[in-house]
């Protein structure tokens, strides 16, 4: 039980060698009226054959749906060997690299991790994760605040086409320190944020804005002018962005003429399974100039005492255990698994890999959105170019229509009723590669049936 | 464990190469002629080009450079290394547990839920808590969501006076860290020298000000808080809140709870005391526990139930919470491992791991001193941990802590924390956990004895270790001075046109 | 034993003040700090035209064991960070007093200041902390 190896005979060996007749007497430091006779509301042992069972059973419950859901968290296939080496015991169970020589595995990984985001997202330096994309966001404004000498006012704009679980995070995390976080409105037409939306902003003090590509709608926006907006007015650029996308998309790094000045996203799409919202990574990139104002672990090469390379966690003075209060964060434990995942995934699918990965998504998306607005009374609801993910309109509330479809096994995806009611009857909708053209058949099918007896009725 | 070193996975890379039965089929030309030339990328990232057996080659060679729980006896102090059991591992990653998209309806998922549902019960009962929510990803995160819910719940009375955070100069860093994060003013009280907060200076410290106050109990010295329903009196007269690190829950688990101590909320860390996989620095997760007046203020998403049907609550339920600390829910998978853990422990085996935990920890420190080390806080019993000072060693033989550390290396087994806390000079911060045989302590006691024998007799053998590790020490200032911080291609290196 | 010429003025927190011909003051940390410290790998000083209030952290210097915060003895305006450091914060350890300076500053007229030690004072206090 408990996976305690001790048998009788080591315990009592041992309590003679403390000096003690019981296990109980070592614990008399603690005042007598706080100890517990036992411990109600948990229930009884599960043997590991039975918890296997229960779980069985709540799995098979759960099922899996056909999933055409995307809102910052894709499924993409993932390699058998990645977690078959990520799950390896030797990355599985080891800590931190704090005791380097004995940590070269995870931390030559990391070292490898941070030069595949650096170059992804266009950008000199990485760090060695975050928690999620979401949290990301909010670390990158408070380092966009300490990194930005020249504005002292701590505000931060931030599109309404970000997502807003991330808007919702970013002032969760962030918002305590002082920080301002000012919506930029969004053209409804155009599901982007149009030219002259920031005009309002001439003149004054702002510390950082925040661009997210694709946007939360998939819709593109147009980075560069953004981007040099910000810069003309030293502001500094906090960029958004999927990693599967920046296989083809150009990267933070080539916005502009100055490129973005941090990067962050969800690190999820490469190689970790949606597992109902975690764990995940997020990623965060930037230039040289701001290493030091970066939250999180670094790792760095150097030499050992026989003249060997060899890495090593670096810049910790900076970090919660040396810095205490004055800390750039209070980030302690990351997400190393899923960096592991996702280094792994990389180097699997390699640059053209990736491409294929995204080319693919982006193809099909499009099958999709083709086949659902061919049916009456579907159309889409912005023009312009979207990234593997758009928002189409319903002539009738979404919220049945998916209730439907999910009887059906299939998820639909996002009614985006909560988030933007201003876009009326409106589902955001992504497919990757994952999804057959049989597949786009049958949703779209299955929709036609839906709305068909939607009305009837 | 192997020492031979790998060369970057870039160094593998030959241009065209590449796993390509794991890539999509090409979709054709046309795909993407729908996107603005002005947006494209100019150039290709700098990812690796190799096959599938040379990356799995890699990354496998890779791992056996590391030390991990699988393999090595880890006794980190503050961490709690016990094992992972694998079922946790294989039972969370059920393809439709995996499958399961976060945004999903709640129609989608009631098995999951149940799941979570039942973890948050399960975290009450054994915090002595009101309500918990699971999504705080980190212990960290936890801490974060506890104190903003002080601040909000002083500022939901009209408070707005109380702004200062007191934490025991001996705490982690996180603590003063996680204050400042909340807007608060971090005011240090000392530990006396038993090794329990210093209730005069407490007294002094308190007041109109006072938010709260973060305390782990036992505390990171390793040894029980005495006087802590003291220290809650003091506190709460004063208006305070008090707030409790988790981290060193596996040494009361089943014994005590929290909440009976007095505080108001808690942080759990997951991947601690519930075995979720450290996974070489990640993920974990640090779910709240709070009394029944903080519970307005918690964290969203929390898991609810109307009827038979489980749920997710979010501001709308909770129009006073502190907001969303994540994208989604935290770090679910991590919670599925933490629950079947705990499952499998049951009632009965929670109590048994706190026992077994005190035991293996009071057995070594009675072993160490015995074989000449010296208790930081000798007149007290371990708890689950303790700390051996290495001061007069390091005095009388001019070897350090850290130098024991990486000659412990060299014996196959992975260093003690060092150097932490701050507040004992040269220390070891021993924590064995329950999972660890009698056999796998006696030969820790062996390894040391030795390697205190050699510092006597032979030091520059332990000042010079690791001997037999893949690399010896490393040069940190280098590290910090001159940044590597990424690998770049040189001449010698065929590369493809990098952005 | 640490060097503590005794020429200068020193702070409570291991700061130390030369006046120079010109009025200015050069401030640094002391030879017990960077020893502290260790090897140092950075260093950040003020841009020159920055006004500092006394008490108030103007610097930062980082080890790879720590990074401490230097506070200005005096309110004023800075004429000169050392521009030395970005490529040799080593200096602070080999020349604290010397080439380690960390910055100049004109002292504003009337302004109050922290309280100064002298040399035998500043002895005083750091054999006190056991240096």
């Amino acid at each position: 039980m408990a996976f305690i190896p001790h048998t009788r005979e080591d315990v009592q060996a041992m309590l003679a060698a403390i000096g003690v007749d019981g296990i109980e007497r070592l614990f008399d430091e603690i005042p007598a009226n706080l100890r517990l006779p036992s411990l109600a509301g948990v229930p009884e042992a599960a043997t590991e054959m039975e918890i296997g069972r229960l779980m069985a059973e709540r799995a098979r419950l759960d099922g899996r749906p056909l999933c055409f859901i995307g809102a910052g968290a894709y499924e993409h296939h993932i390699p058998a060997a990645v977690w078959a080496v990520a799950t390896r015991g030797e990355f599985y169970s080891a800590y931190t690299p704090y005791q380097a020589e004995a940590s070269q595995g995870t931390l030559q990984l990391l070292y490898e991790y941070q030069t595949m985001m650096a170059s992804l997202t266009g950008l000199e330096v990485s760090n060695a994760s975050l928690y999620d994309g979401a949290s990301a966001m909010g670390e990158a404004c408070l380092m966009a605040v300490r990194a930005n000498r020249k504005s002292r006012s701590q505000r931060i704009l931030v599109p309404t086409t970000v997502h807003p679980h991330y808007r919702a995070t970013a002032r969760a995390v962030a918002g305590n320190q002082g920080l301002v976080f000012e919506d930029v409105p969004y053209c409804t037409e155009e599901g982007c944020i149009p030219a002259g939306a920031l005009d309002r902003y001439d003149g004054q003090d702002i510390t950082a804005l925040v661009i997210q590509q694709p946007n939360f709608f998939g819709r593109l926006e147009d980075v560069d002018a953004l981007c040099d907006w910000a810069h003309a007015r030293n502001i500094l650029v906090v960029a958004v962005v999927n990693p599967t996308s920046l296989a083809l998309l150009k990267p933070p790094g080539q916005w502009g003429a100055r490129g973005a000045d941090i990067a962050v996203g969800e690190g999820q799409p490469l190689g970790v399974p949606l597992s109902s919202g975690g764990p995940y990574f997020g990623f965060m990139t930037a230039r040289m100039e701001h290493v030091r104002q970066m939250p999180g672990r670094i790792v760095g090469r150097t030499m050992d005492a026989a003249g060997r390379a060899g890495f090593t966690l670096t810049l910790q003075a900076r970090e919660q255990h040396i810095r205490r209060a004055k800390a750039t964060s209070n980030i302690c434990t990351n997400q190393g698994l899923l960096v592991t995942a996702a280094t792994i995934y990389l180097s699997l699918m390699g640059p053209a890999g990736l491409e294929r990965v995204a080319a693919a998504s982006h193809a099909r998306t499009r099958e999709l959105v083709a086949a659902l607005t061919r049916l009456p009374g579907v159309r889409r609801l912005f023009r312009g170019p979207v990234f593997h993910e758009e928002a189409i309109a319903l002539d009738r509330p979404v919220a049945p229509v998916l209730e439907k479809l999910a009887a059906r096994g299939i998820l639909g995806g996002l009614d985006l009723a909560e988030h933007h009611p201003e876009l009326g009857c409106a589902l955001l909708v992504c497919a990757t590669e994952t999804k057959t053209s049989a597949d786009i058949e049958r949703y779209a099918s299955a929709l036609a049936e839906c709305l068909r007896e939607a009305r009837a009725a | 464990m192997t020492t031979r070193l790998e060369k970057p996975i870039f160094e593998h890379s030959v241009p065209g190469r590449g796993a390509e039965d794991q890539w999509p089929r090409d979709p054709g030309p046309g795909a993407t002629d729908d996107l603005p030339a002005a947006l494209r990328r100019r150039g290709r990232p700098l990812l690796p080009e190799v096959g599938e057996l040379e990356a799995v080659r890699h990354f496998t060679r890779l791992s056996q450079l590391n030390f991990s729980i699988d393999t090595h006896f880890y006794p980190l102090g503050s961490c709690t290394m016990k094992y992972n059991p694998k079922a946790c591992n294989s039972l969370a990653m059920l393809p439709e547990f995996l499958a399961r998209h976060p945004l999903a309806p709640e129609s989608v998922g009631q098995g999951f839920l149940a799941c979570m549902h039942e973890l948050q019960e399960m975290l009450k009962a054994v915090t002595g808590m009101q309500a918990v929510a699971l999504s705080p990803m980190a212990g960290a995160q936890g801490e974060f969501a506890g104190v903003a819910m002080i601040r909000a719940y002083h500022r939901a009375r009209g408070d707005l006076e109380r702004n200062e955070i007191i934490v025991p100069e001996a705490a982690h860093g996180t603590n003063p860290a996680t204050a400042t994060m909340c807007g608060c003013v971090v005011r240090e009280v000392p530990v006396n020298a038993d090794g329990d907060v210093d209730t005069h200076a407490l007294k002094a410290a308190v007041g109109p000000k006072t938010a709260g106050i973060m305390l782990t109990n036992p505390s990171t010295l390793g040894v029980f808080e005495r006087r802590i329903e003291e220290v809650a009196r003091t506190v709460h007269a004063a208006g305070g809140l008090l707030y409790y690190d988790g981290a060193n829950l596996n040494a009361i688990l089943g014994k005590v709870r929290p909440g009976d101590m007095g505080f108001d909320v808690i942080h759990v860390n997951l991947h601690k005391t519930f075995s979720t996989p450290h996974g070489g620095g990640g993920p974990g997760a640090g779910p709240v526990g709070v009394s029944a007046r903080l519970a307005p203020f918690l964290p969203v998403p929390v898991v609810g139930r109307r009827g038979e049907r489980y749920c997710l609550l979010t501001e709308r339920d909770l129009p006073q919470s502190i907001g969303r600390l994540s994208g989604y829910m935290g770090n679910a998978g991590v919670l599925l491992r933490a629950y079947i853990y705990m499952r499998m422990l049951g009632r009965e085996g929670m109590a048994k791991v706190s026992e077994h935990a005190t035991l293996n920890a009071n057995y070594l420190l009675a072993r160490l001193r015995s074989a000449g080390f010296d208790a930081a806080y000798p007149g007290r019993r371990a708890s689950h941990e303790f700390i051996i000072t290495l001061r007069r060693q390091a005095k009388e033989l001019g070897v350090t802590a850290m130098d024991f550390a990486k000659r412990l290396l060299d014996h196959g087994m992975h260093a003690p924390t060092t150097y932490f806390p701050l507040l004992v000079p040269e220390c070891f911060l021993i924590e064995p956990t329950e999972t660890e045989s009698k056999a796998a302590l006696d030969a820790f006691v062996a390894a040391m004895t030795e390697i205190l024998a050699e510092a006597a007799k032979e030091p520059e053998r332990v000042t010079g270790a690791p001997h037999t590790m893949p690399v010896r020490r490393l040069d940190d200032v280098r590290a910090a001075k001159h940044l590597d911080l990424t690998w770049k291609p040189t001449a010698a290196h065929a590369t493809p046109a990098t952005s | 034993m640490s060097n503590v010429p005794s020429d200068l003025k020193y702070t409570r927190t291991h700061e130390w003040l030369r006046t120079l011909p010109d009025g200015t003051v050069e401030v640094g940390i002391t030879d017990h700090a960077q020893h502290a410290l260790g090897d140092l790998v950075f260093a950040e000083v003020p841009e020159s035209g920055r006004k500092l209030a006394a008490g108030e952290p103007f610097a930062v210097v980082e080890s790879v064991k720590a990074a401490s915060d230097v506070y200005s003895p005096i309110a004023g305006e800075v004429t000169a960070g050392n521009p030395a450091l970005a490529s040799e914060p080593e200096a602070i350890n080999s020349d604290a007093y010397g080439k380690g300076w960390l910055m100049r500053l004109r002292p504003a007229a009337g302004a109050p200041s922290t309280p100064f030690l002298t040399a035998a004072e500043y002895e005083k206090l750091i054999a006190a902390e056991g240096g």
